[in-house]
């Protein structure tokens, strides 16, 4: 199989490679895939909980070249974009920047669901952290 | 030896020589094919023009030139395995010998019983053949391995009734390199009166394979697994004590006493005798060469990396056969990073129906570790200098990739990966 340029880039310049501290309330963590499939992705992304912006994304990947190349571009895409921006990230727009074949679909839709998760566990701890806050203000 | 001559592909693939003299890229897939002996090319060459005749043409030299090759190769072969020329039919390569053996017995036999033993491990020219034969009403039995890859004797003489007519076990495992226990099965077979049929081709020319020593009744073939030609292969069928008889594929001209028929490949039947008479000649030395040069690359690999696992027997083993897995890290990205050396993953994102290696899912080798699995196939022309090269190459690339794997980091952390509830994966 031969991969496209981008892709061979990403495996070969990996961005935003590394980990951010799970339990910092201002990071969402998503952890998606399985080892037994071959694919696990681990996305991160820091949130400024006054602007709602992305200002930090990190990644790790086991997988393939093309499991690698779809991470390490949805951190650079979610870097710098609201939480909404980055929720409406499609693997489909994956697909067609890294020129995934068909069979290397299903790495875009792990790295559109490791999005989801990442922003989903910061909501979470948002929503836990609010009556705290509720009742600090009082 | 065979190591001064050059190896055949050194002028193509736009290779280039690195700083150190190695020509990129490296090929170590010798399970997959080898590159042809430029002696046995040698050979070849004769019967493509000057000798072109066909050797069924009784009444004339150009007849004569190419039967006379083809009757040498038939000695040469049958001389390398312990069998007598007669015993010699010529195939296309593997796959049709694993066909011609496994349907053509159990038709013979049909009337004997429709019982025929095989394992899980075997290759698909063997495995689908059996679940072709299901179809006709064949019972087929399809043994499990141990942890090592081999088959317990056991399970076999548990296996075998008195409707079995055939065993099928191969030789040497084209994934992992184990040797099965030939001698021991044919002897069972034997005693049972049961044909037994073995899929040699990684074996032959690498180790030493004899019919009668082994009990073999039917053995399969290839040239390109030995340095020779593709598309010449051969089926050893035996004559006597028992004699075996097969029904053919092919019919037509009645080739090969009607087993197989269609004007022979005189110059791929050259280049494949004469690759057995290199073999003969020198695998006592060669494999010494390639046990050592395997051992170099496992034992510089597992030195600098942890949780290096080898998948298969290492005790019951093809000398140039290496495979392993690098927990944390996939293969295919692996191959990725060291695109400038030709091997082999068992990983899913490598095959084309996207499942993991099913010889080393056989093995229990769980599904992550299959991903993660490299297969090396050390080679005739393969130098020490190249292995050096593979194994700093392999080793850097796993720890860059480990740096990368959430998995590794899990695992440093003291995570059992066991334990972890993976969310599943949406495709």
């Amino acid at each position: 199989m031969s991969y496209s340029d981008k892709v061979i880039d990403h495996y070969n310049n990996p961005r935003n490679v590394g980990s951010m501290d799970k339990k910092d309330s201002d990071v969402g963590t998503g952890l998606v895939g399985a080892p037994e499939c071959g694919d696990v992705m681990k996305l991160q992304i820091k949130v400024n909980p006054q602007t709602n912006i992305i200002e930090d994304a990190k990644f790790k990947t086991f997988g393939c070249g093309s499991a690698i190349a779809s991470s390490s571009l949805a951190t650079e895409w979610v870097k710098g974009k609201t939480i909404d921006e980055a929720l409406a990230i499609k693997n489909t727009e994956i697909v067609k920047e890294l020129a995934l074949p068909p069979v290397k679909i299903h790495c875009s839709v792990l790295a559109e669901d490791a999005i989801r998760a990442a922003i989903g566990d910061w909501k979470k701890k948002q929503e836990a952290a609010k009556p705290v806050a509720a009742q600090v203000a009082q | 030896m065979s190591t001064k001559t050059a190896t055949p592909s050194s002028q193509d693939h736009g290779q280039h020589a690195n700083p150190k003299g190695i020509k990129l890229p490296i090929y170590m897939d010798n399970h997959a094919t080898t590159p042809m002996d430029p002696r046995v090319l040698e050979e070849m060459l004769p019967y493509f023009m000057e000798k072109f005749g066909n050797s069924a043409s009784r009444n004339h030299p150009f007849g004569w030139a190419a039967e006379e090759a083809v009757e040498l190769s038939r000695e040469r072969i049958a001389k390398l395995i312990g069998a007598t020329p007669k015993e010699i039919i010529f195939t296309s390569g593997a796959t049709e010998s694993d066909n011609l053996a496994i349907k053509g017995v159990a038709e013979m036999y049909r009337e004997k019983g429709n019982h025929i033993i095989t394992a899980v491990t075997e290759h698909k020219a063997v495995l689908d053949t059996c679940k072709h034969l299901e179809k006709f009403g064949f019972r087929v039995t399809y043994l499990p391995v141990q942890k090592d890859g081999l088959v317990d004797l056991d399970d076999l003489k548990r296996a075998m009734d008195d409707k079995t007519i055939l065993v099928t076990i191969m030789a040497a495992n084209n994934e992992i390199g184990v040797l099965q226990p030939i001698a021991e099965i044919g002897k069972m077979c034997h005693e049972r009166g049961v044909i037994f049929h073995t899929d040699a081709v990684q074996a032959i020319g690498k180790v030493p394979v004899d019919v009668n020593k082994m009990n073999i009744d039917v053995a399969s073939i290839t040239g390109h697994k030995l340095y020779g030609p593709k598309g010449a292969g051969a089926l050893y069928v035996r004559r006597k004590n028992p004699r075996v008889q097969i029904v053919p594929l092919i019919d037509g001209g009645g080739h090969e006493r009607g087993m197989r028929s269609g004007t022979l490949n005189v110059p791929g039947i050259a280049g494949l005798g004469k690759a057995c008479a290199i073999a003969q000649e020198e695998m006592p030395q060669e494999a010494i060469r390639m046990a050592g040069m395997r051992d170099r690359l496992k034992n510089s690999i597992m030195s600098r990396l942890d949780e290096v696992y080898v998948n298969g027997s290492m005790e019951h083993h093809l000398p140039g056969n290496l495979n392993i897995s690098f927990a944390y890290v996939e293969g295919e990205s692996l191959l990725m990073g060291i695109n400038d050396i030709a091997v082999s993953s068992g990983s899913a994102c490598t095959s084309a129906t996207l499942e993991p290696s099913y010889v080393l899912k056989a093995l229990g080798t769980g599904d992550d570790l299959a991903h993660s699995s490299i297969r090396f196939g050390i080679g005739r022309f393969n130098t020490e200098a190249e292995i050096d090269y593979v194994a700093d190459r392999v080793v850097e690339t796993v720890l860059r990739l480990r740096e990368l794997s959430p998995l590794y980091e899990m695992a440093k952390e003291g995570v059992d990966l066991k334990s972890v509830k993976w969310a599943a994966e949406a495709h």
